[in-house]
């Protein structure tokens, strides 16, 4: 089904050849990748493969030392991670980058609050805004006053892709989304991930676990020490060979 | 959650109350209870309270200031200086500008070169003691400008003393921008956890710059207020505030490393403090044992309110 959708369509993202270097490390070396428009990508490899380092590529954090990224078809170069964001690239961090003293409502709308007159915050608003979207997605929280630090792990998750869903006009960069979760959890928040699908973002996935990374996404994408290794269709490859791409074992 | 919230807010009301009964028994014979007594408490409070409402942004930041008493003597000479020879508009343009830049210059410090508060603030805490210190070889400059001493002091609107108009001005102002504006929102979000502020897009060094200017602009303000009502400027204005200040802003409910505050619970906070310190000299206590039972006081206090605010 997917398959057919991205062969007539442009990609969302298209990044070619894309080098970056710290000083005299190479992190990422050459790496070309098309993301489409309702489509999972993960993006797997060993620990220092250099994913995290193309998530900030991607999101602004960093500017590639060469190549290009193109977004929609109009070539893009990011001065900040704001800037990506007002493009309609959000990422969803390993550390979720909540603040845990506030409440959900403030939290999906950070640094983006809502206002009514004289300045002042449109708690209403945002607070019937965030209970619509948590509902959408089937985030169980208490309410959308409720704050951070009282939710559990996966709930938390839960406000932090619903975030992203909320404002991410294109593109989800999720890192490591269920590293900290325990099974059921896990399979909550993958299922608000395949939810992401159906409202046609491409979806940029980094993931340790293959059996995850089997369950959602449509394409793999194996890097190793910073060298695209290659890219699969998921429907089309094993474990076995992805586990050999991620070595170099074969 | 909502629990907590209320249990902390209790804490410090029920405190409040049962400090004021407790005076208002013991001390039934000594005026405690007066009138006028009672609004003397309200006016001699009035700088601490606008030092703790800058300092609630401050912490609420996850910074600290520890040269606001240090700005408030600056300020109040730089006013009383500059009036022996020019208007009172100039003298408060002085006053203001030696809170706003010295909060600058720390906020700056902080903001952009990355150093910590604590030791800015340390550090320009004892440096401007000295500049207060050397502004007058140590003599008190009086002020005699009766319209700068009306404004800021003795005077009074509707019957209502300026010094209390003043208090619940920066009160009311300071409250809707934490609590109303988006700068209020950014300030609490940055103590919070200044990464996700930063990805969120707050530029968290403004911030950072921002709060400190508020400390520093509070105790300028907080300067003329107090150089308007003793009618005089001293050196030494501003030492003994330093742990009262802090002491009404925890107990307010202002978390010490930052993400949560009240300026409503700061001004109750320094209400608080300014009764201990009356009915504690109504008790004829001696300055020393003024000090210690003071100490020992605020000790229980931030530990009561700490326990219920941070878990």
């Amino acid at each position: 089904m997917t398959k057919k959708t991205h062969a007539g369509s442009n990609p969302v993202l298209e990044l070619k050849n894309i080098h970056k270097a710290f000083g005299g490390i190479v992190a990422i070396d050459d790496f070309s990748l098309d993301l489409h428009a309702g489509e999972i990508v993960a993006l797997v490899g060993d620990n220092g493969a250099g994913k995290s380092t193309l998530i900030k590529i991607i999101s602004g954090v960093h500017a590639p030392t060469a190549g290009s990224i193109t977004l929609d078809g109009q070539a893009v170069s990011f001065s900040d991670a704001s800037k990506a964001r007002s493009s309609g690239i959000e990422v969803v961090y390993q550390d979720l980058a909540l603040a845990d003293q506030q409440s959900v409502y403030m939290n999906m709308f950070l640094g983006r609050e809502k206002l009514k007159a004289f300045g002042m915050l449109d708690r209403r608003s945002m607070i019937e805004e965030t209970q619509q979207l948590v509902d959408e997605l089937d985030v169980r929280i208490p309410s959308a006053g409720a704050i951070i630090r009282d939710l559990s792990g996966g709930q938390r998750q839960g406000v932090a892709i619903a975030r992203a869903t909320h404002w991410a006009k294109k593109l989800i960069l999720l890192d490591e989304p269920t590293a900290a979760l325990g099974v059921a959890e896990t399979a909550k928040v993958e299922k608000n991930v395949h939810a992401l699908k159906e409202r046609n973002l491409a979806i940029l996935i980094i993931s340790h676990s293959l059996d995850q990374v089997f369950r959602l996404s449509d394409r793999i994408c194996v890097l190793r020490r910073g060298q695209q290794i290659g890219v699969r269709e998921t429907a089309k490859t094993d474990k076995n060979e992805i586990v050999s791409m991620i070595t170099g074992v074969h | 959650m909502l629990q907590r919230i209320d249990l902390q807010q209790y804490v410090l009301y029920i405190g409040f109350l049962a400090i004021f009964l407790f005076f208002a028994v013991t001390l039934a014979d000594d005026g405690f209870l007066t009138t006028r007594n009672l609004s003397n408490i309200v006016l001699q409070t009035a700088p601490a309270t606008i030092m703790a409402i800058g300092l609630v942004f401050v912490l609420s930041a996850g910074e600290i200031d520890l040269s606001f008493g240090s700005i408030f003597a600056v300020a109040a000479l730089s006013a009383a200086v500059v009036m022996q020879e020019h208007s009172m508009l100039l003298g408060i343009l002085a006053g203001l500008g030696a809170g706003l830049s010295i909060g600058f210059f720390n906020g700056a410090m902080v903001a952009y070169l990355g150093l910590p508060s604590f030791l800015v603030t340390l550090a320009t805490m004892g440096l401007f003691a000295g500049v207060a210190r050397s502004m007058t070889d140590l003599r008190s400059i009086p002020v005699i400008n009766d319209a700068f001493t009306g404004f800021f002091g003795s005077g009074s609107l509707m019957g209502i003393p300026s010094l209390i108009l003043w208090t619940l001005v920066a009160v009311i102002i300071g409250h809707l921008i934490y609590r109303e504006s988006r700068f209020g929102a950014h300030v609490i979000a940055t103590g919070d956890n200044p990464r996700a502020a930063q990805v969120s897009g707050i530029k968290v060094p403004r911030i950072r710059l921002a709060v400190l200017m508020i400390s520093g602009g509070c105790a300028g303000l907080a300067g003329l207020l107090y150089a308007g009502r003793l009618q005089a400027a001293k050196y030494t204005l501003g030492e003994s505030d330093l742990m009262t200040v802090i002491a009404a802003v925890i107990v307010g409910g202002t978390a010490l490393k930052g993400g949560k505050g009240s300026v409503i619970g700061a001004l109750v906070g320094s209400l608080l403090m300014g009764m201990l310190n009356n009915g504690l000299i109504l008790m004829g206590l001696a300055v020393s044992e003024q000090m210690i039972v003071r100490g020992l006081i605020i000790l229980v206090a931030v530990a009561i309110s700490l326990r219920d605010t941070n878990r």
